[in-house]
């Protein structure tokens, strides 16, 4: 196959090649340099360490904070509320995605309710929430998931709507039920559509989870940076903001991995 | 030969909140186990409506649909139908696509799925039964789509315009194709069309459509000469052209 490869593809490759590590390090480059611009401001007292920490204040305050391994119960903390509550979107969205479907009548009647509530600024509802339901692990769950459940039910249910109808007359000229339509045309082909949706709720479930920590947690890094703030600990404050960065980043891409492993096997 | 098929003063209109559409007044005919009967008319005049209709997808407005002497809603006879896409699925291997509708009926038996088997490989798709539908060409998804069909052993094929989806090449040869596989199988069908040549070069009777409301204008039975035993010898049959220019002229006269 290699000996096939004309020259002019090859020098295409190289190309590509060559493009692909220039945006690369052009990104390292970026962050490097925003650090140590960062660290030499506040060293020279350019900024004011005190309010804008520094890169080496951080890393000394996780050394220290890890040495305790209190970070590291902080970031499972949230780590946990946010893929429960991330879950239950799922779930959640999905069952009730089915049932709008499989009755167009209760659709009708509840879309108006089903835009306002996804309108509904989320945060508006934490108070209310920790007031029903206690200053507690279960409160943070369904914070995260009042911020993407509805959005995420309006998605898939709008994906469902879009089905191909000859795909669903195919399957009422086979003999099928509607809810064979659903299993077999309906839910396989809205799969790109589902994790699209995945994707975007596990961004929205952290929101959640830091809104709902912020005003009902002991732990997490939604307190810590509550707590910060209030005590003036601004080290602490940034490197929790750092850390919940690099935790969505993970997380959207381990959702990446699975579409992949997911598309793979289709 | 027994009556497969009657359809007795059928006609049906589409509501909407703008206002009622007839799409077919008064249609009658009958058609003959065996039989392949094509249904041409001018676009839009319902002529894939009376097909939704004789499947049972939708309820006539007045009239009588009777299959094999019984009307149509209490009738067993297994009734195939074939969309004008392919509509394979594309998250299932052609094999899973053909078994699609015995799955859905609760059919998959060792014998069904050894039927499915024979009938990809008597159709020449027998290494691609693991393939994905965008694999495929365009005409051998058509022929997975006509198995998916044949697998359920229909009494009654339905055809809309299966091959207008087709370029004009892969078209030809797909009708020939897909014509002698109905015809070997003994199957009856009716082949809606608004493709003249491939009317008049499949069916043993066209029934030509009016405007809508579509009523029957008129039908002309089509007999050819022992050498045009195919569709493509058909269009080659000096009766073609006969039969072409006669039906043009027809739907042409009421416009």
């Amino acid at each position: 196959m290699n000996s096939s490869i004309s020259k002019a593809q090859l020098l295409y490759l190289r190309r590509q090649r060559a493009r692909r590590a220039a945006v690369l390090a052009a990104r390292i480059l970026l962050l490097a340099g925003f650090l140590s611009l960062w660290e030499y401001c506040a060293g020279r007292g350019i900024i004011d360490s005190f309010i804008f920490s520094s890169p080496s204040k951080i890393a000394l305050c996780f050394a220290g904070m890890a040495r305790d391994g209190s970070i590291f119960r902080h970031m499972w903390v949230t780590l946990l509320e946010t893929v429960t509550s991330f879950l239950l979107v799922t779930a959640v969205s999905m069952l009730a995605a089915v049932i709008l479907w499989l009755c167009p009548r209760l659709s009708e009647v509840l879309d108006p309710y089903m835009v306002v509530l996804n309108s509904l600024p989320k945060s508006a509802l934490a108070p209310l929430l920790i007031v029903w339901l206690g200053a507690r692990t279960r409160t943070i769950i369904v914070a995260g998931m009042s911020v993407a459940v509805f959005g995420s039910i309006l998605t898939l249910y709008t994906a469902f709507c879009g089905v191909d109808p000859e795909k669903l007359k195919l399957i009422r000229t086979l003999r099928g039920t509607r809810i064979q339509a659903l299993t077999k045309a309906v839910i396989p082909s809205s799969i790109p559509a589902l994790v699209s949706t995945m994707k975007v709720n596990i961004g929205l479930c952290l929101v959640g989870v830091v809104i709902g920590e912020f005003l009902a947690a002991r732990e997490g890094l939604g307190y810590l940076i509550i707590y910060a703030s209030q005590t003036f600990k601004l080290d602490w404050l940034i490197m929790s903001i750092l850390l919940l960065c690099i935790m969505a980043l993970l997380l959207y891409a381990v959702i990446g991995l699975a579409e992949r492993i997911c598309l793979r096997r289709r | 030969m027994e009556e497969i098929l009657e359809l007795r003063h059928i006609s049906y209109s589409y509501h909407t909140m703008d206002g009622e559409t007839p799409a077919l007044a008064d249609i009658s005919f009958s058609m003959k186990e065996g039989e392949f009967v094509a249904v041409v008319g001018p676009s839009g005049c319902g002529k894939s409506t009376l097909l939704s209709l004789i499947s049972g997808l939708l309820e006539p407005a007045a009239g009588q649909i009777r299959i094999r002497g019984r009307d149509s809603k209490e009738s067993a006879t297994n009734i195939g139908y074939m969309l004008q896409h392919d509509q394979l699925f594309e998250w299932r291997t052609i094999y899973n696509n053909v078994i699609l509708g015995l799955e859905v009926q609760h059919m998959l038996t060792a014998k069904a799925r050894q039927k499915a088997h024979e009938l990809l490989d008597t159709y020449g798709l027998a290494q691609f039964e693991n393939a994905r539908p965008s694999q495929l060409s365009g005409g051998m998804r058509q022929r997975a789509a006509l198995v998916r069909t044949l697998v359920l052993e229909p009494d009654l094929l339905l055809l809309d315009e299966p091959f207008s989806a087709l370029d004009y090449q892969t078209r030809l040869r797909v009708g020939d194709d897909i014509g002698q596989i109905i015809r070997r199988e003994k199957k009856t069908a009716i082949l809606v069309t608004h493709d003249l040549s491939e009317a008049v070069s499949l069916a043993d009777r066209v029934i030509i459509l009016g405007p809508r409301p579509a009523s029957i204008i008129q039908t002309v039975p089509l007999i050819f000469g022992a050498g045009a035993d195919t569709p493509l010898g058909r269009r080659d049959a000096p009766e073609f052209k006969t039969y072409f220019n006669l039906i043009w002229k027809e739907l042409n006269s009421n416009e």
